[in-house]
């Protein structure tokens, strides 16, 4: 049945969690996304479905947390913003070298350095190509809504198991801010020893007599065993690019000029869209769901219909990248951003489709 | 297979008073002959052994000599980042309340990179088993200066000596941890003789046991030589080591059944 409620970005994230069966949570406060932490420590699910949430004494204790978790095959998550982010980068790169499943959600915040509190999309080149040290990439989900950001929970656990791989959430602080309507389905239990021990045979749960000893370690100093990895890693990455691309396109169909834009600069696009199509002018948006996977291909088809596109987002340019490697430069792509914090608006977004497409 | 032993007429089972624990992995040890690592790796897992706790026990191996443990101690495990040890082993110990956890970690990973680690799982009164192998150097790495090292010890990045001026004092983490509430039981012990072998086994079994009490933290510093990275033989190593290290780092109880003793 579920039922709906009227909820931020980020408790919506923490609700959840705990109806999905998430097995541990463990953060560390940063604005804007302190709520997770606090709906989960106000809500207890410890005492109701035996989740554990504990306050890290850092974010590097925290991911580190969810390393130690994640090799046992619990369910694990924790929830940051950008400062706390970069400092999760060395252990997000050992979850996946040693191809653990963690969920990790980053409430982006404008930077570089302490940056600013207010919303902003400037780890996308952190968040979709690989973030720390080595060759690897993490599932990336962008939502758009707040209904998205507890959706993703689920998907973004249920991709980590499948691949046994971390999986980001790339949100901001105005989708984790902001209050909507959202449906929460019914919860589901959470996994019983037995059930984790079975479903997840290859993790340190404790060593019985009938098989040898599990070793959870990204580690191998024979360069031949480091290359087998990274080939096996890569693989992986080929299967995740050719099953998991998740996008939506939004009066596409007759559009001659389209906006690519993801998680919040999608939603001012979306109002763009209409702005344009209330003068007659057919534009449409291409909204990635995955930024890893990129949605290569579909970028791609729609770029041999249109006859321009605005990239938008709340950064320098980042995305434009991948959609120029996509789309290649048979059509004018261009970039509009603001940073720091400074929302787009919708009437400013439509402006500079036309500045730089259209009239351009 | 072939057989190693002289005599196989004489291993029968009434003649076998000594034997490797079957929770250590058949292998050879990869530390430099005369290093405390491997008699410690021993009694711990004899510890699992006779406690019977081998197939739910979760240990967590560090950066530094001992980050190859997982290899030699047959029970399912973890290698941890540099320092995070604490970490890891906080979030198994909540999430399997039922299973023994243990980190086993050097002075640089528990006492430098992984302080933070360190003081806030002692602090918090985790109910796992710390391991802490002090022997004043990184090994690994080729002997560089650790935050144990003494006041003018020579290390490959402290050449002339070690000058507190200039690189701070050693630090003595084990006291410090044993002022917090979170820490249980809090011990000194040492591998160098067979009667500190002893001592250093029982204190082992007790901080294993504290996990049966949930009270907090068990806490082992096992004071250990680097020959290698102290440039002697092992035995000159055991000698300057009971010379120098002792002094610094007394051998003996600090914290027994959450109240100070020393």
């Amino acid at each position: 049945m579920g039922e709906l409620r009227l909820m931020k970005g980020n408790e919506a994230i923490a609700e959840a969690a705990i109806r999905v069966g998430c097995d541990g949570y463990f953060g560390y406060p940063i604005t804007p996304q302190s709520e997770v932490m606090e709906y989960l420590m106000a809500e207890k699910p410890y005492e109701t479905t035996g989740m554990v949430v504990l306050q890290a004494e850092s974010e590097v204790a925290a991911i580190n947390m969810l390393y130690g978790g994640a090799g046992t095959g619990k369910m694990v998550m924790t929830s940051s913003s950008s400062p706390g982010i970069s400092l999760m980068q060395e252990g997000i790169s050992y979850l996946a070298g040693t191809q653990l499943p963690a969920l990790i959600v980053n409430i982006v915040r404008g930077g570089p350095g302490l940056g600013t509190i207010q919303p902003s999309q400037a780890d996308y080149f952190q968040a979709v190509k690989g973030g720390g040290h080595g060759d690897y990439y993490t599932i990336v989900y962008a939502p758009a809504s707040v209904q998205e950001m507890a959706d993703f929970v689920k998907l973004g656990f249920d991709a980590a198991f499948h691949y046994r791989t971390p999986v980001l959430i790339l949100s901001d602080g105005a989708i984790g801010q902001m209050m909507e309507k959202v449906y929460l389905p019914d919860p589901i239990p959470r996994r019983t020893e037995e059930e984790v021990i079975s479903q997840c045979p290859w993790a340190s749960t404790g060593k019985p007599p009938t098989r040898e000893h599990h070793i959870m370690t990204s580690l191998d100093l024979d360069p031949a065993g480091q290359e087998r990895l990274n080939l096996l890693l890569q693989e992986k990455y080929r299967v995740i690019e050719e099953k998991e691309v998740l996008y939506e396109k939004i009066d596409c169909d007759d559009a001659e000029y389209v906006f690519v834009a993801f998680g919040l600069s999608a939603r001012i696009c979306q109002k763009a869209v209409h702005l344009a199509r209330e003068q007659g002018i057919k534009v449409g948006l291409f909204r990635p769901i995955t930024l890893f996977p990129f949605p290569k291909k579909p970028l791609q088809e729609l770029g041999k219909k249109v006859k321009g596109m605005l990239v938008v987002e709340m950064n320098a340019g980042q995305m434009i990248e991948d959609v120029i490697l996509s789309v290649g430069f048979q059509i004018p792509i261009k970039h509009y951003g603001r940073f720091g914090g400074i929302i787009p608006t919708p009437d400013e977004v439509f402006r500079m489709l036309k500045e730089k497409i259209i009239g351009g | 297979m072939e057989e190693k032993f002289a005599h196989p007429e004489l291993r029968t089972p009434e003649n076998l008073v000594y034997k490797r624990t079957d929770f250590l992995v058949d292998r050879p040890l990869s530390y430099c002959p005369g290093c405390g690592h491997g008699v410690v790796h021993r009694m711990l897992m004899e510890v699992v052994e006779d406690k019977g706790i081998g197939s739910i026990t979760i240990g967590i191996s560090p950066v530094g000599c001992s980050v190859l443990a997982y290899d030699f101690l047959n029970v399912d495990m973890l290698g941890a980042a540099h320092g995070r040890a604490p970490a890891l082993a906080t979030a198994i110990k909540r999430l399997w309340p039922n299973r023994y956890v243990f980190t086993y970690q050097g002075d640089g990973d528990l006492a430098a990179i992984g302080t933070a680690e360190t003081i806030h799982a002692c602090n918090r009164g985790e109910n796992f088993t710390i391991i802490f192998i002090n022997n004043g150097i990184y090994g690994m790495t080729g002997g560089q200066m650790a935050p144990t090292t003494l006041p003018g010890m020579r290390t490959s990045t402290c050449p002339y000596g070690r000058d507190v001026g200039i690189m701070g004092h050693p630090m003595k983490i084990t006291e410090l941890i044993a002022q917090l509430p979170g820490t249980y039981y809090v011990t000194r012990q040492a591998v160098h003789t067979p009667a500190a072998v002893r001592k250093t086994k029982k204190a082992l079994r007790k901080a294993i046991d504290c996990q049966d009490l949930g009270k907090g933290i068990g806490f082992v510093e096992v004071v250990s030589n680097c020959n290698s990275g102290w440039k002697m033989t092992p035995v000159q190593a055991n000698q300057w080591m009971e010379e120098h290290m002792f002094p610094k780092y007394p051998l003996g109880d600090i914290k027994v059944d959450g109240e100070l003793v020393k």
